[in-house]
């Protein structure tokens, strides 16, 4: 149906495409957060409406039934993940997104013509297909449906370097020839890509692969948008492209990584050293009791929160032990690790779901420092971001990785669930230090317990 | 469009993507990726156009999954990214230096 003349198409597509600079805007503090994300959704529907009203569609309904279909599938998925799951969901997203932009550059191939929009096609499928294919790898690793860990075969290395190679060769041979078969054979190289690309990141280094790959479908959708002749995807796809390029090293740089190292780090000598193995090395096990008697006699208590806090759900009772302890004159404030959960924000994000005050969470420049004045570091569920591995031995998948420093508190207690190292894989030495205590145990049971031990003091 | 016209809007659009988020703390790092991801979901208007122009059926099957792939991105990426901004809208703005300073 058309009804908009393609000018008055042309300047609202101008308008989606500034709601979706407004949104990446918005989104980069946090008061203007929500609002951004909700004008470039509004983006997102007044292009869709110009789409249904510029352009002349056969299958007018079926399409909006598969549309509606989508939604019906998007919108429960999003609204019911538990919020430790979400980083898996955004990887998911983010792989469907770059598959619809692979195939939709296929389906166009019959209908371009000249060697640079074959090029573009090309792009678009190669790049759509590594997107497609390594988050659902990200996703399968978050979910723990495979090992977190490194997993590098024999040959690895050349496996990656071949199919690299191969799904260049398949590129040029679809640009030089625009035969359809070289892009069926280019989809599959770029699906194997990603796998081997993905499968040899491990641990704490998955979410950064997560942005890399957004910003590499943000590059296929751009790409698209020149297939199509269509400024709207050019525009928003670049837009994601860049921002998300800036956003990815801001995070490989959070935790003292390099983008090629994240990827490829595994290859170098001995970076994949860690194990699962539990230890059975001595440690000073306690009880909730004695937990309760060192943090209520202590002046200063510094929480570091991690995965174990969000997989328990514990922020509520976090925050109730805090207000307890703030009630008996006991100064609480809680160190944020950039990456502490499995993902930058996310504690943060939950603990701002139990109330806790924005003022009292510290980012780890600020709250370093303190460690040498506090009388306690809780290590709420983290292990990785409090490692001292980071500093002390190269050969560690961490190593570089700035980190909270809670040894240099006068006592240090875990609560952890077992012995079992973190999600890097890697031992804790702090475990075995004597100011250490830890107590076994699910975050929110060991935290009721304890909140319940102060209580009675 | 001609060909230097396409550069142009993605050299302009490449340097307002590093701009706009060249400052941003690493609380939102995550928000902002799936914000991100949710404005490359923008593709549902490729497929949606490559689906209606559809010449065969085979063709059309095709286009119609990108359609589908094309909405659980951009729909459910929208969604997400506002659940996990909630947590951030749900509490009282933060409080200045200029508002403790008045409520003492």
């Amino acid at each position: 149906m058309i009804v908009l003349s393609p000018e008055l198409s042309a300047v609202l597509y101008l308008v989606a495409a500034v709601c979706f600079i407004l949104a990446l805007k918005g989104l980069s503090s946090p008061k203007s957060a929500r609002r951004g994300n909700l004008i470039g959704a509004f983006g997102a529907l007044l292009a869709m409406v110009v789409v249904f009203l510029s352009t002349e569609l056969d299958n007018a309904g079926l399409i909006l039934g598969v549309i509606a279909l989508g939604a019906v599938i998007a919108v429960p998925a999003s609204r019911l993940v538990k919020m430790t799951q979400m980083p898996q969901l955004v990887a998911l997203f983010n792989g469907v997104g770059g598959g619809a932009a692979a195939l939709v550059a296929l389906l166009e191939l019959t209908h371009v013509e000249g060697v640079g929009a074959v090029t573009a096609v090309a792009f678009t499928v190669l790049v759509g297909a590594v997107s497609f294919s390594g988050s659902v790898i990200t996703f399968a690793k978050l979910q723990e449906l495979m090992p977190t860990r490194p997993i590098i075969f024999p040959g690895a290395a050349v496996v990656i370097v071949l199919v690299a190679v191969g799904s260049l060769v398949g590129a040029v041979w679809l640009v030089f020839t625009g035969d359809p078969v070289a892009a069926y054979v280019l989809l599959a190289l770029g699906t194997a890509l990603g796998v081997f690309v993905v499968l040899p990141v491990g641990g704490a280094d998955v979410p950064i692969v997560i942005s890399l790959l957004n910003a590499f479908t943000g590059l296929a959708v751009a790409a698209s948008g020149l297939v199509l002749g269509n400024t709207l995807l050019l525009v928003a796809g670049t837009l994601v492209g860049a921002s998300g390029t800036i956003l990815t090293r801001a995070m490989a740089s959070a935790m003292g990584r390099s983008v090629v190292g994240t990827l490829f780090g595994a290859f170098r000598g001995g970076s994949s050293a860690g194990s699962t193995a539990i230890s059975d090395r001595p440690v000073r096990s306690s009880s909730a009791e004695d937990v309760a008697i060192v943090l209520g006699y202590a002046q200063k208590v510094i929480v570091v929160p991690g995965y174990g806090l969000a997989v328990a759900q514990a922020q509520h009772t976090m925050a109730e032990l805090a207000t307890t302890l703030e009630a008996k004159g006991i100064e609480v404030i809680y160190g944020i690790h950039p990456v502490a959960g499995r993902m930058p924000g996310h504690m943060n994000v939950l603990l701002a779901e139990a109330n806790v005050p924005y003022e009292v969470l510290k980012e780890m420049d600020e709250v370093n420092p303190q460690f040498t004045t506090a009388d306690v570091a809780l290590v709420v569920g983290a292990n990785d971001v409090v490692n001292p591995a980071a500093k002390t031995s190269p050969g560690s998948p961490i190593y570089g990785m700035p980190i909270l420093d809670v040894s240099s508190a006068r006592q240090v207690i875990f609560l952890k669930r077992s012995m079992r190292p973190g999600f890097a894989g890697i031992e804790n030495e702090l475990l075995y230090e004597p100011q250490t205590t830890l107590l076994f145990g699910d975050a929110k049971e060991s935290l009721t317990k304890v909140l319940t031990a102060v209580k009675n003091l | 469009m001609d060909a230097i016209t396409l550069l142009t809007f993605f050299v302009l659009a490449v340097f307002v993507g590093f701009e706009v988020v060249s400052k941003v703390s690493s609380t939102l790092h995550t928000p902002l990726m799936s914000g991100a991801n949710a404005i490359h979901g923008i593709i549902l208007v490729g497929a949606v156009i490559v689906a209606g122009q559809a010449e065969s059926t085979p063709v059309l099957v095709v286009a119609l999954i990108a359609v589908l792939l094309a909405t659980i991105n951009l729909v459910g990426g929208f969604v997400v990214t506002d659940r996990m901004l909630e947590m951030f809208g749900a509490r009282r703005p933060v409080a200045t230096k200029k508002d403790r300073e008045q409520a003492q």
